[in-house]
């Protein structure tokens, strides 16, 4: 019910070509996501609530930096040849404002550039694939997109407890030793990241991915 | 015909579109990606394929028809013809392509003229088959019988 909706992942498909577009969407929808897909780099910045200059949308709500968009977007995947914004530049965009530095980043990418692929992890994207993308890739796409929800949660929960902190002084205590409780688990999820982000040129991330059946180009 | 000839004949003829080259293992992943709730995934993205590509063999024949041929605009339609057929499993268009590309490297306008008539002969190739593929699976559907799932077996 409510529960089943909140727990949903919604990701934001990024592609200026409609026949990979409506891949990625039947893809994406067969994980089981929620899907919305765009066709340009600033189509996306403006359903993620920022404008090109880096401005965010004065209407939306400033309760909480995860709601300056309008619906939760979970992760971005995003095709790296567009006409206009790139892929890259996006991922740059995106990692580059501080109310969306968290969204995990994918990118997809019809060749195989050794040099395009380390530039894009080194930017900070989660992974590289190579299309055409299959449902096996689309596997590795869940564990981003916990880290970041339990990420959140974390933030909402310490909101909710600074808001409840005008009480009693007893109350006030226990507030803080379980805000401070928050604050351990939430640097050691940082800490597993930074590990995480150092270990992470491992060969899995920089070896592309062949299909096996076409030839790299 | 009964539906079980039928069905053998989809699946012969299937199987050579894959043996001849004209298709891969992506177009498997296509029809994997079809079920009940979108029974029509696979016709409507290949028909998404062929309204795009005629389009863009249309833009290539313009741009290579140009006195001074602008290779940086013809080089980006064939990437993205090739990206396209690369999708939908038309492995020899997409190989066209792929031998297109390296003459617009070269700025050889003769040479990417043939490459364009080699794309074209590939993609009209392609589009009779799968269109041809497509209306056997609507005889065996309008007989009451359902489309066997293509094996990798062979």
């Amino acid at each position: 019910m409510g529960m089943a909706a909140e727990s949903q992942f919604h990701v934001l498909a990024v592609d200026d070509s409609i026949i990979d577009r409506k891949l990625i969407e039947r893809l994406l929808k067969t994980s089981s996501y929620q899907v919305t897909t765009v066709d340009s780099g600033s189509k996306a910045l403006k359903f993620l609530g920022l404008h090109e200059d880096g401005a965010t949308n004065p209407n939306t709500s400033s309760v909480s930096p995860n709601n300056h968009q309008e619906v939760e977007v979970n992760l971005v995947i995003t095709d790296y040849c567009m006409p206009g914004m790139t892929g890259y530049d996006l991922l740059k965009k995106i990692k580059e404002s501080s109310s969306l530095k968290n969204i995990p980043v994918v990118i997809m990418s019809s060749e195989n550039v050794p040099s395009r692929i380390s530039r894009c992890l080194e930017e900070g994207a989660e992974e590289f694939f190579l299309k055409p993308v299959r449902l096996s890739d689309l596997n590795k796409l869940g564990p981003h997109m916990l880290k970041t929800k339990f990420k959140d949660h974390n933030q909402k929960r310490e909101k909710q407890e600074e808001k409840a902190a005008f009480q009693s002084p007893k109350r006030q205590e226990q507030e803080e030793q379980h805000q401070h409780q928050q604050q351990l688990l939430q640097q050691q999820s940082n800490n597993n990241k930074r590990k995480d982000i150092e270990e992470g040129l491992s060969p899995e991330r920089t070896r592309p991915r062949y299909s096996g059946i076409t030839a790299a180009v | 015909m009964e539906v079980g000839q039928m069905q053998r004949r989809l699946m012969d003829y299937t199987k050579s579109l894959f043996m001849e080259g004209f298709l891969d293992g992506q177009f498997l992943q296509l029809q994997q990606l079809q079920d009940e709730s979108n029974p029509d995934f696979v016709v409507e993205v290949v028909s998404l394929f062929f309204d795009d590509s005629e389009k863009l063999l249309n833009d290539l024949t313009m741009a290579l028809d140009q006195p001074n041929v602008d290779f940086k605009k013809v080089d980006a339609h064939v990437h993205q013809l090739k990206g396209s057929s690369s999708s939908i499993g038309a492995q020899r268009v997409k190989n066209a392509c792929i031998a297109f590309r390296n003459f617009c490297e070269e700025q050889n306008t003769e040479a990417c003229l043939r490459c364009l008539q080699q794309v074209k002969q590939e993609y009209y190739l392609a589009k009779n088959k799968l269109e041809s593929l497509f209306r056997l699976e609507q005889q065996i559907v309008a007989a009451g019988g359902s489309v066997p799932i293509m094996e990798m077996g062979f």
